[in-house]
């Protein structure tokens, strides 16, 4: 069978109007290739004759193009090798929500009522706290693939992620710090404003609390600050043995160069924000010593992620960042689900997400847990000499 | 110590932003509102100059002062001068100004990406001076003596040259001004193109200083911008600098004894309670216009 797939980014409207159905069947599943969603076989030699819609909402544009853009390019390298792989074609849609809510809802309606198998995103929990509730109401099973914030799952038994959330990987992140470094002291800054960094902070407090470590201040800030220096002298003052940031990568650099500057050389503890390769880039040799806890580590060495990391810098000529890493995986755990059950039906896609289990992938061993969060190991680690190293 | 030196610094980037935004606005009378757009492009192409043309920051900062002051021109043509025979020349050179900015924002995201952008590393000499215990990096001298120096000529400029003399007939009055002899077209398109240039300057400085360059950058600022010139008192030049140096201090003051949630809370209060105390500002001048 010849394979097609067609990836459609940014202004595919047009082709979302081709790829549409009778809005009225925006219920349940059967889509304008009613009955052709099912296939059969099973697994590797489950094939599907109808072309299976997915829908991708990223942050291509605005405050988050940065996550959106290595999300976009992990989805399309999957989709290719997929592609090739045969037996079941998906057509995916990729549209921009530009960093805003809104527009994230606008895109959740159209897919829902172009009839998608499954959604995709949105980039930020903050859109998807919104966003998600569309599809569950309409029984569209999502996958959110970086978001990280509490709660996002719990909207209901639709929504699931490949994203290991703040509260799973900043326990490991803060035990290893505290047994590493001795910690006794610490100052905690996050910037109140955003429900990524705001929920990365109460996993810090919670777990700072439970290796009992005194937080000897907490410092806000908003998102779209770039001088830290007055808020960090105040920091300096009560004399931490770690700086505990929850922060996106946009005030994390300033914030690293100003620490630094102002002879602030304890280590700092980062959120999901600060696991970026930016951070090295831009930061320089203020990066050093930052300690991150992430979903991936691209130094592993499974087979799966050897595979990727050379796919990717072959396509890109770049190498890939945990967005990426954790988009890849998603549609490849779609494709997982479809197969499953060789049904690309709306309900079928739901049950067998949910049954995911020790599949092995870019991120290592994956499992959905029971909340339908994903559950696989996490890695904590530290800047060295320019790069992620592990901590041990 | 530190805190007291942070403030200044802070402030002292309010201030060279402000002072260019004054000009326009105090002196011509028109609110510029495209002037943040040309603090940040002038940010993007300060780096591109360094990153891709490989140019030293010295040697990229008068190309970014004559962008600066080219993009004054042709914001001063296209969104002011058409207007400038409407009774409603004020509001609409405000809002024709707003499209414009809105124009070349999206023009940056279109050539540069939604990406934040750095100088790279080693651009500007990480020279850091130790004063009474605090840290003080050679950027930071530099922004507040380049604020200092603009402030001062500036003020002569305005007030003993032709050019100046022209500026302020043209405030005045420019159909009188226009009887006396002075090029009123060319006095205000000047004026925009050293307003913006100054502009340009305060966006590349304010890259260095804080590692960072954002599309959003000038909108972040454009506010405090404008508070900055109300404090001071619209036009004062001297008033733009303290202005911006007590909006700073305010800022990290509210930062040490009241809580960072406070800062704008603090900043803003202090605006309210300088016109309530000094409609003029501190150092403006009451007008008197009549009619």
């Amino acid at each position: 069978m010849r394979t097609k797939l067609h990836t459609v980014a940014a202004a595919g409207a047009a082709a979302l109007l081709l790829a549409s159905c009778g809005s009225g069947e925006s219920d349940g599943g059967d889509s304008a290739a009613s009955g052709t969603l099912t296939g059969e076989g099973s697994g590797e030699s489950c094939t599907i004759e109808g072309e299976v819609p997915l829908g991708a909402v990223l942050s291509l544009t605005g405050a988050a193009a940065s996550y959106g853009e290595s999300q976009q390019r992990g989805l399309q390298l999957a989709a290719a090798e997929l592609a090739e792989q045969g037996g079941v074609t998906y057509d995916l849609t990729i549209e921009d929500d530009q960093t805003d809510p809104r527009q994230a809802i606008t895109l959740f309606d159209q897919f829902v009522s172009d009839g998608v198998s499954l959604i995709i995103g949105p980039t930020l929990s903050n859109a998807a706290v919104q966003a998600d509730p569309i599809a569950q109401e309409a029984g569209v099973p999502v996958l959110g693939i970086s978001n990280t914030a509490a709660g996002v799952t719990e909207i209901g038994d639709y929504i699931f992620r490949d994203s290991l959330t703040e509260q799973a990987v900043i326990p490991q992140t803060v035990a290893q710090a505290t047994e590493q470094f001795g910690l006794q002291d610490v100052v905690v800054m996050y910037s109140n404003d955003d429900a990524f960094t705001e929920s990365g902070y109460e996993a810090f407090a919670a777990a700072l609390e439970e290796e009992g470590v005194n937080v000897s201040e907490t410092i806000t800030f908003s998102k779209s600050d770039t001088d830290f220096r007055a808020l960090l002298t105040q920091a300096q003052e009560s004399n931490p043995d770690a700086l505990v940031v929850s922060a996106l990568i946009e005030a994390a650099v300033p914030l690293v160069t100003q620490a630094r500057e102002l002879g602030i050389d304890v280590p700092i503890i980062g959120g999901n924000g600060f696991n970026n390769p930016t951070l090295m880039a831009d930061a320089g040799e203020a990066a050093e010593g930052v300690v991150v806890g992430a979903a991936w580590n691209s130094a592993s060495d499974n087979p799966e992620n050897q595979a990727f990391l050379e796919a990717y810098e072959a396509e890109y000529g770049a190498q890939p960042d945990q967005f990426a890493a954790q988009a890849y995986t998603g549609l490849k755990l779609v494709d997982h689900a479809v197969r499953a059950n060789c049904s690309a039906e709306r309900d079928s896609i739901q049950q067998a997400l949910g049954q995911i289990e020790d599949v092995p992938t870019v991120l290592g061993e994956f499992s959905i847990d029971e909340n339908r969060d994903a559950d696989h190991p996490a890695v904590v680690q530290v800047v060295e000499n320019g790069q992620f190293a592990v901590l041990e | 110590m530190q805190q007291l030196l942070n403030g200044i610094f802070i402030g002292s980037i309010y201030a060279l932003f402000a002072i260019g935004f004054t000009l326009v606005f105090g002196i011509l009378d028109r609110l510029n509102l495209a002037h943040p757009a040309v603090f940040a492009a002038s940010a993007f192409v300060g780096i591109e100059l360094v990153e891709r043309g490989g140019l030293s920051l010295w040697a990229a900062l008068p190309i970014v002062f004559v962008f600066g002051a080219v993009l004054g021109l042709v914001i001063e043509r296209v969104a002011f001068r058409p207007l400038k025979g409407r009774a409603d020349a004020h509001f609409a050179g405000l809002i024709s100004s707003i499209a414009l900015a809105g124009m070349l924002i999206a023009l940056l995201q279109w050539r540069y990406g939604p990406d934040t952008r750095r100088f790279p590393p080693g651009s500007f000499p990480d020279t850091r001076f130790e004063v009474f215990g605090a840290q003080v990096t050679l950027v930071q001298v530099v922004i507040l003596g380049i604020s200092l120096a603009l402030m001062v000529g500036l003020t002569y400029m305005v007030t003993r040259t032709r050019l100046g003399r022209g500026m302020r007939a043209v405030a005045e009055n420019p159909t009188a001004a226009r009887v006396l002899g002075v090029n009123v077209d060319r006095v205000t398109a000047v004026t925009f193109a050293i307003s913006s240039a100054l502009g340009a300057v305060a966006g590349v400085l304010f890259a260095i200083n804080v590692n960072t360059a954002q599309l959003g950058m000038g909108a972040a600022i454009e506010l405090k911008g404008l508070a900055v010139i109300i404090v001071g008192g619209m036009g004062s030049l001297p008033g733009a600098l303290i202005g911006g140096l007590l909006l700073g201090l305010a800022e990290v003051f509210a930062v040490q004894h009241i809580g960072s949630s406070w800062v704008n809370v603090i900043a803003f209060g202090l605006l309210f309670v300088i016109l309530l105390l000094r409609p003029q500002g501190l150092l403006g001048a009451r007008k008197v216009r009549e009619v």
